[in-house]
């Protein structure tokens, strides 16, 4: 799930593209500017337009086969204007002048619409941000021929192995820009890349994926291995009765599950008194061992180093040792709170405020052999999946472990163990961390990508058993 | 738009596929939410656009844009082709395609209010004034309102000659009230949680729904969950509001029954499903009166799985899936239909946009209605809970064991409703809970309930579906396991 830079064990592709690609930054500003000037021959106070574009590509494979493979190029223009304390978004997919001015005038006829709010922001003015470099050529110019044959390859294993191969291989590159009336300019490119397979040997299935910048940083055909060979040792489970374990979990098993906290350190969901921080900060929640940071400038995260605001993304402290001690901040729940806006807002207006969507956790020196040497009984967790919000404020989460469960007895993985369903709190099982891995780039399926560790965690509550 | 979906069509057919469809969409939507008594989202969007699936050298490719000069279209279609070319290096066998009449047609969803016209001052004010009627409830510290509409246009043609144009009016509300008090949140919802009811109807479905007269009742049970007894862990017997009752639908009836699930084409993501081909026509789901139907017809009513043609071009169609208990059909496409003995495919391949490639999806999955009066079902009930409105739902890859939560609970005893309960939970296994089945509500109290928020495919696709559903009464049902601790 690891997605090391290093350029010695990089996989190759064959250069050359056969998409339309993106159009150059000073595209995208010459539709912002236009943007602007068309609003200023109207009643709008202030303006701002964010345009998105996205060329993605996304090859997907079942029963060792391809069975759909797809392209889309997409761009969307967003404005939002202010009108005498008001403020409204409307967004169309056409660049042609009149679509544009029809989204100005939906936009002022939406602000109008409403009352007056008097918490409302003036639009912000020039910003400074980090340079980060996360747009991959060799990604940009991966040809669906280069999917095709990683593929195959990942197929024939399959077939050799009297397996059954489904999965994915994407990649993509998008950019967004954003600039308002007071003179702001923000704009960031990307590619990304990813690569994800289940292996099924009936009855059994095992499931690896990874996800960068560069298409070069993962080999499609180790992961096919390792979903293979897991698949193949996941045969002939046996049932074992629900109850508290301790339990090795991947990371992306911890990915996914950790992911479902990342709201709760919303300024805004702490006013509206729906996180599960409230009246905790400052507390000891959380194991000493536990420590998150949201830092958008890690070389192992992407996404761009601004918010939906234009401002600046900061790097935030958000647990210190098991003790949140910060949230992250948009302008308007900054200013409510007294404090300075941490560049995490949303595109306005809406309800929820802003998220941290960069999570860093630390990570400690074992590792999943050392956890599993170190465990008299336990179970070893591939993925958690279809996770739910039990209770909100207890951060009770349910879902079932899926894609390779296996028993560990004695410091040794042994057999194969029918999925369980979990319900977890989420704040006693990061109380309950023995031992953490080095912090990984985690993908998985229930939440975005973060950087965390493996983790071996006692007393994790599995309360009932499927019947596979 | 016909002119530039049949250059697309020419423009494959040169570059070599045997088979081309084209959609071309035109999404309009508008959301508008209030927190607090202040306005959330006021949002409005548009996006058209072009997509085009192929089947060239035996292999299928797709690409969409949003570049509709004839220049981009005839680049999004070679693009597609050369895409299938692509494919056919990891092919390993031929597409078969159940055969399809060419149509042409042109149908619109019916509605009354075009919520498009409805003044916007108008819609803010009724979520405003629910949003006020919630916040006047002492102890409620969290307020929330949504309307949301959507006018979809799609223009279908494919190289067999079809050219269909639909338009669909999509309108949801919905308003939530929560309370945090001591270490714990509670919330109640109405008509539904998670952003409400929605259906393919206008703003008479906002009317017809009365956001207003229901808000104090829902800020009231809010903060009196509080002070309710916790649902007890038992196995007992369980009865269900329709709205829970439509979602226990959707996950453990309309996704097992999508036939790409069955054939493992969604193993790597949305999971597989216990339903192999083997169980067709020999599988006892559910008890004697357990009718299930996938009905996209309007007969069937205004649900978001309703229309008149699905997005392969074929028409809308009512299948069984359950009949008296015995599990009688799959969801099928024209490439899979034959897999299971059809002729035919049973209509329901549906996209969430041009740029998503069709896929098959939930039409209205619906529970058919009994016999029971709800008043008649909990006076024959001694000992039971009625739980209504969901709160949380969780379920394996197989669709076997699942778990749901809802927002409230009410214990029955001796044929009456008697005290609240908070954080009520059950589980079970798919096969085990239908069998349960013992009651269904009649058609008086049957709600096509819409589910608007289904994920699916990769890239994800996020579309509405139907389920028409009765409150219901289940037995021995595993209770209360979400709260236990060990």
């Amino acid at each position: 799930m690891r997605a090391v830079r290093k350029s010695s064990t990089r996989t190759t592709y064959s250069a050359g593209s056969t998409s339309a690609g993106l159009f150059p930054e000073r595209e995208l500003r010459q539709i912002i500017e236009r943007v602007l000037r068309l609003a200023k021959s109207t009643e709008a106070d202030e303006t701002e337009v964010h345009v998105d574009e996205a060329d993605e590509s996304l090859t997907r494979f079942a029963n060792n086969a391809i069975h759909q493979n797809v392209a889309e190029h997409g761009l969307t223009v967003s404005v939002r204007t202010v009108v005498d304390g008001r403020t409204a978004r409307a967004t169309t997919n056409r660049v042609d002048e009149d679509s544009l001015r029809g989204a100005i005038d939906a936009s002022l006829s939406l602000a109008h619409s409403q009352p007056k709010d008097p918490r409302l922001l003036p639009v912000p003015g020039k910003q400074r941000y980090r340079k980060v470099e996360r747009f991959a050529r060799p990604t940009a110019t991966l040809t669906p021929e280069d999917r095709a044959r990683a593929v195959r390859r990942a197929c024939d294993l399959a077939v050799k192995r009297g397996q059954v191969a489904a999965g994915i291989f994407a990649s993509g590159q998008s950019q967004t820009a954003m600039g308002n009336s007071r003179g702001l300019f923000a704009a960031y490119r990307e590619t990304h890349a990813e690569f994800s397979i289940t292996m099924q040997e009936q009855p059994a299935a095992s499931w690896a994926k990874a996800n960068a910048a560069d298409v070069r940083d993962f080999d499609p055909q180790q992961l096919a291995e390792r979903a293979s060979e897991k698949a193949h040792r996941a045969t002939n489970a046996q049932e074992l009765a629900p109850g508290r374990y301790t339990v090795i979990l991947e990371p992306s098993a911890v990915l996914d599950i950790v992911g479902f906290l990342f709201y709760d350190f919303a300024a805004t969901a702490v006013a509206d008194k729906r996180s599960c921080l409230n009246d905790r900060m400052g507390k000891q929640v959380f194991g000493k061992n536990i420590s998150v940071v949201d830092d958008a400038y890690h070389p192992l995260q992407l996404g761009a180093p601004f918010d939906g605001e234009g401002m600046p993304r900061q790097q935030v402290l958000l647990v210190d040792r098991g003790v949140p001690r910060n949230l992250v901040y948009s302008r308007a729940s900054a200013k409510l709170a007294k404090k300075k806006p941490t560049g995490h807002g949303f595109m306005l207006p809406n309800e929820y405020g802003e998220a941290p969507v960069n999570l860093v956790f630390s990570g400690g020196d074992s590792s999943l052999e050392k956890m599993i040497a170190s465990t008299e009984r336990g179970l070893l967790v591939t993925r958690l999946w279809y996770i739910r919000e039990v209770d909100p404020y207890e951060k009770i989460m349910t879902g079932m472990t899926r894609d390779g469960l296996f028993l560990v007895e004695k410091g040794k993985v042994g057999t194969a163990v029918r999925n369980f369903r979990f319900n977890q709190s989420l704040l006693e099982m990061l109380q309950n961390v023995e031992l953490l891995g080095p912090a990984v780039r985690a993908t998985g399926e229930e939440a975005f990508e973060m950087v965390v560790p493996a983790m071996k965690v006692r007393d994790f509550h599995f309360s009932e058993v499927t019947k596979f | 738009m016909w002119d530039i979906s049949t250059h697309a069509l020419d423009t494959a057919r040169l570059r070599g596929a045997k088979y081309a469809d084209v959609r071309v969409m035109h999404l309009r939507q508008r959301d508008l939410t209030t927190k607090n008594g202040q306005v959330g989202t006021l949002a409005q969007s548009e996006s058209i656009g072009l997509g085009i699936r192929v089947l060239a050298s035996g292999a299928w490719g797709f690409a969409s844009t949003d570049r509709m000069t004839r220049e981009g279209v005839s680049a999004c279609a070679a693009q597609a082709v050369s895409i299938a070319k692509a494919s056919a290096i990891a092919k390993r066998k031929e597409v078969v395609m159940a055969p399809e009449e060419a149509y042409v047609d042109s149908w619109q969803s019916p509605f009354r209010k075009d919520p498009f016209e409805i003044p916007l001052e108008t819609q803010l004010a009724l979520l405003l004034a629910a949003d006020a009627e919630m916040r006047r409830v002492k102890g409620v510290t969290l307020t929330e309102t949504d309307l949301q509409f959507r006018k979809i246009d799609s223009w279908f043609a494919s190289s067999i000659g079809s050219r269909i144009h639909q338009r669909k009016m999509i309108s949801g509300c919905g308003i939530v009230a929560t309370s945090f008090q001591g270490d714990e949140i509670q919330k109640r919802s109405y008509p539904n949680s998670f952003g409400g009811q929605h259906a393919l109807q206008g703003y008479e479905l906002v009317e017809s729904l009365e956001l207003l007269k229901h808000a104090p009742r829902v800020a009231e049970e809010a903060v009196a969950l509080h002070a309710a007894a916790q649902c007890p862990q038992k196995t007992g017997t369980l009865i269900l509001g329709g709205s829970q009752l439509g979602l226990q639908i959707h996950e453990s009836v309309g996704h097992p029954i999508e036939l790409d699930r069955v054939l493992g084409e969604e193993a790597n993501f949305a999971g597989t499903s216990f339903l192999t081909l083997d169980k067709l026509n020999k599988l006892r789901y559910g008890s004697d009166i357990v009718n299930v139907v996938a009905d996209a017809r309007l007969d069937h009513g205004p649900g978001l799985g309703s229309f008149a043609y699905d997005d392969e071009g074929v028409p809308a169609q009512c299948t069984d899936i359950i009949k008296a208990g015995e599990f009688r059909g799959y969801l099928s496409n024209r490439e899979t239909a034959h897999l299971v003995g059809l002729k035919r495919s049973s209509g329901t391949m549906r996209t969430e946009s041009w740029n998503r490639l069709p896929i098959i999806r939930m039409t209205n999955i619906s529970l058919l209605p009994g016999t029971w009066h709800s008043d008649d079902l909990i006076a024959d009930t001694d000992d039971g809970i009625l739980m209504d409105t969901n709160r949380s739902w969780s379920i394996d890859d197989r669709r076997y064991q699942f778990q749901f939560s809802t927002e409230v609970g009410w214990e029955i005893k001796n044929g009456k409703k008697t005290r609240m309960l908070k954080n009520p939970s059950y589980s079970g296994i798919t096969t085990e809970f239908w069998n349960s089945c013992d009651a269904i509500c009649n058609v008086d109290e049957w709600v096509l309930w819409g589910t608007p928020n289904c994920g699916k495919g990769q890239p994800m696709q996020t579309m509405g579906t139907g389920h028409g559903a009765a409150p219901s009464r289940f037995r021995n049902i595993h209770i209360g396991a979400a709260f236990s601790k060990s």
